[in-house]
């Protein structure tokens, strides 16, 4: 070996050594205390997570206004997973191990979740995850507080065959495990409202699909029988823009076939044209245009933090600030920021949602929520028509054979799967 | 004689790039394992396992390197080679949480099981062996690209096309795989392992041994590749990329030297797949996307192609990069200077970094001819 | 003219009343009024009801105003805000001098829409103007309100339009096809009045037939039934064919720059997407400002938009050619590395200007809606966007064919060296070819606002489709790109009723794939020594 060569071999040595070491320089004293921020902020999920990582960083400036939590000032650290689900549990270990933050707010695709889960479970930190989702979940380290199929699908439709009176439904959905599961657990409920099931149509399409012609003629088609029909929308993302500018041109309106969307909001809205969809409806926890004190307020804080008097406000948002207020309170019950009795406070911790009500955290770490059906109006708000009172979240759906047995309970039962029938922890 | 091929005319680069990885591989688990938390020699966890990811993908460069440096098949659907042989060790870890999943069905995975899936799919089959999933590792990726090559070069299809259609594949399994009907469990994949060979896989020890497993078969792939690539047979590969027509012309059979190169390349990209999936712990069909095939071509690029050892360390630094962008004030820019970089050293290291560093060594030095065959631009 | 329609309608409701013994009834016109203030869905319907059942003076009025939100209510009060801003009281139609505080617009659902648009089917049908009957008519052919039989029989009588005469006969078949109490025979006819309609409406309302029909009646709606289906299934094939040929027509527009920049130069140009994209957004601001500064000229906004769009993106794909892509001569495949660097940066750029949500790009009326061959619904976004793509097509091979640059153009690709040693100065050929197939993406942006998303990833979507054609189609031939867009279009619209959109784009995909072992170069391949290059 020459000289030259050796030198090059310390020089490489050193060299990944340093990168090694570099990256992990124990932190500074800690004077404040971390949350971590883990929402897309590029890929094809910057276009829903960006709103979030925003939110959460208006909330945690406003509550160091306040004079921070237990004394200590807050400090956010944003970390971009790209909608890259492996660099999801990457930036999670990263937030939790080097960064040691105190608690995790973010994700939004289930698999984004199911990406980060063995990390929060491995390294025992807090996930407020603020997305409606499929259930057939309850985790110790997770704090689910979107709506869970039962906060949102099922009175969606209850709502659609009382007030609308329909009889035959469509079931739309992006082909992934959200929609799957959904239009599982509405099948059998459909079924056990008398449905036939040749009154039922289910479809699924692809990710970003934007080709919708032959789908809404389909739907046209099916609309055909002489009884009304209603079309379930689980179509997620992006695809719902060219969806809905299909159904305008195609001329489907809502008297004639009501569309219900659990993924559209006010912030896909912003993006299309909205007079020719008057009248379809969304089912959510939240709407920008619930008039109460505590909304109001929260848009106007938005509307300047963000300073854009056109910003719109989503029912994540709020799922958020929910999930903010909650784990404040828990670490202020606690009287401490350790994980483990910030877990153990928050079931029972009690928060005001922002339409008007008082949400409360359940034992199986989902929360209970009002359901709001809203009509899309013209100005691309949607106008309430059904307010449900707070109905709880659950975990694991009725309907489902798999899983019409098992609760979550973290308080007593300390389990996320308890089978009430053979009474033990764990499935069947 | 198996040494001997695997070592002859190995350069200095190619023990150093050796020594590197072995000295690696025996010291950060043992960093990791032996030194006490909070001193300034331990590794932590979530380091070496971040640093395996880089060596998987260092791995896959190194197959990609072997196929599109040495012979010139640009292949835009490696990715998908990759995500074959993560998919059947994944299959292999979700057989082995047995009756510990969320429902405690001990056959069905859980998204079976919620999905209402009343027995196991006939692919399934088998996977709850280890052996059998290794072998599945290999044989998955290798026959899909024994089979797609087969046709590919046997009709002459070069250049662009031969990307082109290599994309349509690793995306039309893309499409396959979201399909929850496939029963690979759609967009959500396969996730929440839990054991390997009986030891759990967020064990640090298990950890440490995937590591140091990785670090072996990036020396394994290595020193194969470098085998290749500089026997007799490595010689018409390089031939071919440079001439293909006159090779032709001169009685080989092309289309079975790509075809063998291109089919090692793939089982080589499969077990990279097979040792990433336990380490970051989810497998999923994003692994599919086109873009990520392109962006192992870019990490070859990067770090020099056609030099095998560039093709990993370009690995290492643009994913090492990535880590450091993703965090902190870059974090809403980070894009910005991913594709500068990209920019950059297309126009100013069009060797990479592996050809760059040399050129400039030998302007140092002086002229002493270069043995190793220079990568020409072939098309 | 106002006047005479009001009054023309008073005659439409007296008749209605006068035919509806007991409907008059007296409930005070005052309980409407209350109901209409109260808030709720239920009590606006029937709010209407009594309006119409009590033929309320102001009952047009008012429900015109509360189809179109223009309806106030609250303390007591309702009040008619007209469409030039002034404020009536809607008991008395008198002008109220100011607007009074505490009024809310009376909110809508979709059963208050429809029971309005029976109501004003039912107000419209003795309109003059000959649409508008037409228009009521098919309000009454879906709401099926039994009570405007005498209305509609009255109509009918007196029409003299052949058309409306049509639609007004429809209503009525549809009306007594059921009701039981009918006669048979007129029953029977009524059938035939559907059949000969033909639609898949007719359908829904043969369908709906009460199940105590009689055997004959019976017969008679399942033989109109299958003859409608049959002819229907007849415009369904070709429905799917015109599907194809509008998603060809989007892949032809979203792959034919990439033609130009793939096909004729050899740039592996990962940036076409994001090319595509600037068209999109430049497309946005054009709308933004023409909503903000010439609102009245929104309907031209596209047609402003075209020329921005080709240069914006084509002053870019120049900069991008001068920039990046010259110093990549003689290394084609190194070009994808460049672009794709480009096109993170352009996605990210645009996602730091713009915000990462999806902008909203409008309509023009000329683009809205749709219209009917036969049973065949044209959409006229799509019928645009087809013939856009076809202009934007010979426009390209025109110049490709017919002018100088074209002609240098088409020289440096069948070889470069001989184009060169003839004094064609290849550099400025290509930065003026890749200006030029960066302009023709930022054109297809144009077009894909209309359809999709405006958002940084809009060009991904199409990036994959696009490399797809040209390859398919076969490298540097324009042709070949316009027949690959369309068979490939045509052929996934056509496997799609049969296997889902998923299988059928999987399956196009094995196809191109086993279609290039069999053609390496694509369909319409260059003969000639350029392709060994």
């Amino acid at each position: 070996m020459s000289v030259n060569t050796t030198r090059r071999v310390i020089l490489g040595a050193a060299l990944a050594g340093a990168t090694v070491l570099g990256s992990y320089l124990p932190a500074a004293a800690q004077e404040t205390i971390k949350v971590g921020i883990l929402h897309s902020l590029s890929g094809t999920m910057a276009i829903s997570e960006t709103t979030l990582k925003d939110v959460m960083l208006m909330l945690i400036d406003e509550q160091n206004k306040k004079g921070g939590v237990l004394g200590k000032k807050l400090e956010a650290v944003v970390v971009d997973p790209a909608s890259n689900w492996p660099l999801f549990a990457e930036k999670a270990r990263e937030l939790i191990t080097k960064d040691k933050v105190s608690a995790v707010f973010g994700c939004w695709t289930s698999v984004s979740r199911k990406s980060v889960l063995p990390v929060f479970k491995e390294l025992n930190s807090i996930l407020f995850y603020p997305v409606q989702y499929e259930g057939e979940e309850s985790e110790r380290n997770v704090f689910y507080t979107g709506a869970a199929p039962n906060q949102q699908a099922i009175p969606a439709v209850d709502y659609l065959a009382k007030e609308e009176k329909v009889q035959r439904w469509v079931l739309a959905g992006t082909d992934y495990v959200y929609p799957r599961t959904t239009n599982k657990v509405l099948e059998a409920y459909l079924k056990s409202k008398g449905v036939k099931s040749e009154d039922i149509m289910i479809n699924y399409t692809p990710f970003g699909h934007s080709d919708w012609q032959t789908i809404v003629s389909d739907i046209k088609k099916f609309g055909t029988a002489g009884k009304k029909t209603a079309v379930v929308s689980t179509i997620n993302g992006d695809a719902n823009v060219p969806f809905y500018k299909e159904l305008g041109n195609q001329g489907v309106k809502a008297t004639d076939i009501p569309v219900v969307a659990f993924s559209v909001g006010e912030e896909e809205l912003a993006g299309i044209d909205t007079k020719p969809l008057l009248g379809h409806l969304a089912a959510w926890n939240y709407f920008q245009s619930v008039k109460t004190p505590e909304n109001e307020a929260f848009i106007k804080q938005w509307k300047a933090y963000k300073k854009n008097d056109k910003a719109v406000t989503n029912d994540p948002m709020e799922a958020h600030v929910i999930g903010f207020a909650m784990w404040v309170k828990a670490v202020e019950k606690a009287k401490s920021f350790d994980p483990d009795k910030v877990i153990d406070a928050l079931p029972g911790i009690e928060a005001p949602n922002l339409t008007g009500g008082i949400s409360k955290m359940l034992p199986n770490h989902h929360i209970t929520k009002p359901v709001l059906i809203g009509e899309i109006k013209a100005d691309g708000q949607f106008d309430v028509v059904s307010k449900t009172g707070l109905v709880a979240g659950d975990a694991w759906s009725k309907e489902l054979d798999g899983s019409k047995d098992l609760i979550g309970d973290w308080v007593e039962k300390k389990c996320g799967n308890f089978n009430v029938k053979t009474g033990k922890c764990g499935g069947a | 004689m198996i040494s001997r091929f695997l070592l002859q005319n190995m350069d200095k680069r190619g023990y150093v790039f050796l020594a590197l990885v072995a000295a690696i591989g025996i010291l950060v688990p043992l960093l990791n394992l032996l030194m006490p938390v909070g001193s300034l020699f331990h590794v932590p966890t979530s380091t070496m396992s971040l640093w395996g990811k880089y060596l998987c993908y260092a791995l896959l460069a190194i197959s990609l390197d072997l196929v599109w440096g040495y012979c010139g098949i640009l292949s835009l659907g490696h990715g998908a080679f990759f995500a074959l042989g993560g998919y059947a060790m994944g299959m292999y870890l979700m057989r082995q949480i047995g009756s510990r999943g969320t429902y405690g069905n001990p056959v069905l995975p859980d998204f079976m099981v919620f999905l209402n899936w009343q027995e196991l799919p006939w692919y399934w089959y088998g996977f709850s062996s280890f052996p059998f999933a290794m072998l599945m590792v290999l044989l998955a990726p290798g026959l899909l690209a024994f089979v797609f090559g087969w046709f590919a070069f046997r009709s002459r299809v070069t250049g662009v096309y031969l990307s082109i259609i290599t994309q349509a594949l690793t995306y039309a399994l893309l499409l396959a795989f979201f399909r929850n009907d496939m029963g690979f469990g759609g967009n959500n994949g396969l996730t929440d392992f839990k054991d390997i060979l009986g030891f759990n896989v967020q064990a640090q020890t298990t950890r440490a041994a995937l590591f140091s497993m990785t670090c072996v078969m990036l020396i394994a792939g290595f020193l194969i590749a470098r085998g290749i690539v500089v026997s007799k047979l490595g010689k018409v590969v390089i031939a071919i990329r440079d001439a293909e027509s006159r090779t032709r012309f001169l009685g080989y059979r092309v289309d079975r030297f790509k075809l063998f190169v291109f089919t090692v390349s793939a089982c080589m990209a499969g077990v990279a797949g097979a040792l990433y999936v336990p380490q970051v712990g989810i497998i999923n069909p994003s692994e599919f996307a086109p873009a990520n095939s392109i962006e192992t071509v870019i990490w070859v690029a990067v770090g020099g192609r056609g030099t095998l050892v560039g093709a990993a360390l370009g690995a290492v630094v643009v994913n090492y990069a990535k880590t450091v962008f993703t965090s902190g004030f870059m974090a809403p820019y980070w894009l910005f200077a991913l594709g500068a970089l990209f920019v950059f050293v297309t126009i100013f290291m069009p060797k990479g970094i592996i050809g760059t560093a040399r050129e400039l060594w030998e302007k140092r030095r002086k002229p002493a001819p270069t043995v190793t065959p220079e990568p020409a631009p072939a098309e | 003219m106002r006047i005479v329609s009001c009054l023309l309608r008073m005659i439409a409701l007296a008749t209605l009343l006068a035919l509806q013994p007991g409907a008059a009834a007296a409930q005070s016109a005052d309980e409407a009024f209350t109901r209409l203030g109260a808030d709720s869905f239920s009590d606006t319907n029937r709010a209407i009801e009594l309006l119409i059942a009590n033929a309320h003076p102001q009952a047009a009025p008012i429900i015109e105003a509360l189809a179109a939100g223009r309806l106030l209510a609250g303390g007591g009060a309702v009040v008619i805000k007209t469409t030039d801003g002034k404020f009536l009281d809607a008991r008395t139609g008198a002008a109220l001098p100011a607007e009074s505080p505490g009024l809310a617009p009376v909110r809508l659902n979709n059963g208050v829409r429809r029971n309005i648009q029976a109501a004003l089917g039912g107000l419209g049908l003795l309109n003059p103007d000959a649409g508008k009957r037409i228009a009521a008519a098919e309000a009454v052919f879906k709401s099926r309100d039994v009570a405007l039989l005498p209305v509609l029989e009255g109509a009918i009588a007196k029409e003299t339009d052949a058309r409306a005469k049509a639609a007004l006969r429809q209503a009525q078949a549809a009306i007594l096809v059921a009701k039981p109490d009918a006669p048979p025979f007129d029953r029977i006819a009524a059938i035939d009045v559907l059949r000969e309609r033909g639609d898949q409406d007719a359908l829904a309302t043969l369908r709906s037939l009460p199940a105590d029909s009689s055997p004959a009646l019976k017969e008679a709606q399942s033989r109109a039934v299958s003859a409608i289906e049959g002819k229907l299934a007849v415009w369904r094939a070709g429905q799917n064919l015109w599907y194809g040929l509008s998603l060809g027509s989007v892949l032809l527009l979203a792959a034919i720059g990439l033609a130009i920049t793939f096909g004729v130069m050899g740039v592996i140009n990962m940036a076409h997407g994001e090319m595509v994209m600037l068209g999109a957004y430049t497309t946005f601001i054009v709308q933004e400002i023409i909503r903000t500064r010439f609102p009245g000229l929104f309907d031209y906004s596209l047609l402003i938009a075209v020329p921005l769009a080709f240069m914006v993106a084509g002053l870019v794909g120049i900069a991008i050619e001068r920039g990046v892509i010259r110093f990549l001569y003689g290394r084609p495949l190194e070009t994808l590395l460049a672009t794709w660097g480009i096109s993170l940066i352009l996605q990210q750029a645009v996602r730091t200007a713009f915000g990462p949500t999806n902008r909203e790009v409008g309509a023009p009326n000329f683009m809205s809606g749709a219209f009917e061959i036969g049973q065949l619904a044209i959409t006229w976004n799509r019928l645009w966007i087809i013939v856009f793509a076809g202009l934007v097509f010979a426009a390209l091979l025109a110049i490709l064919k017919l002018t100088p640059i074209g002609l240098q153009m088409r020289a440096v690709t069948q070889n470069r060296r001989m184009a060169s040693a003839m004094g064609i100065r290849t550099g400025r050929v290509d930065a003026l070819t890749f200006g030029l197939g960066s302009g023709v993406a930022g054109l297809a942006g144009v077009a894909l606002s209309q359809i999709d998303n405006v958002s940084p990833n809009l060009g991904q979507s199409y990036i994959i489709d696009s490399f797809m054609v040209v390859v398919f189609g076969g490298v540097g031939n324009l042709w070949g790109t316009l027949i690959s867009a369309m068979t490939l279009g045509v052929a996934n619209k056509l496997l799609e009723p049969y296997a889902g959109a998923v299988l059928g784009k999987i399956a196009l995909l094995v196809f191109i794939i086993l279609f290039i072992q069999k053609r390496p170069r694509g369909l319409f391949a260059l003969k000639g020594r350029a392709v060994e290059a």
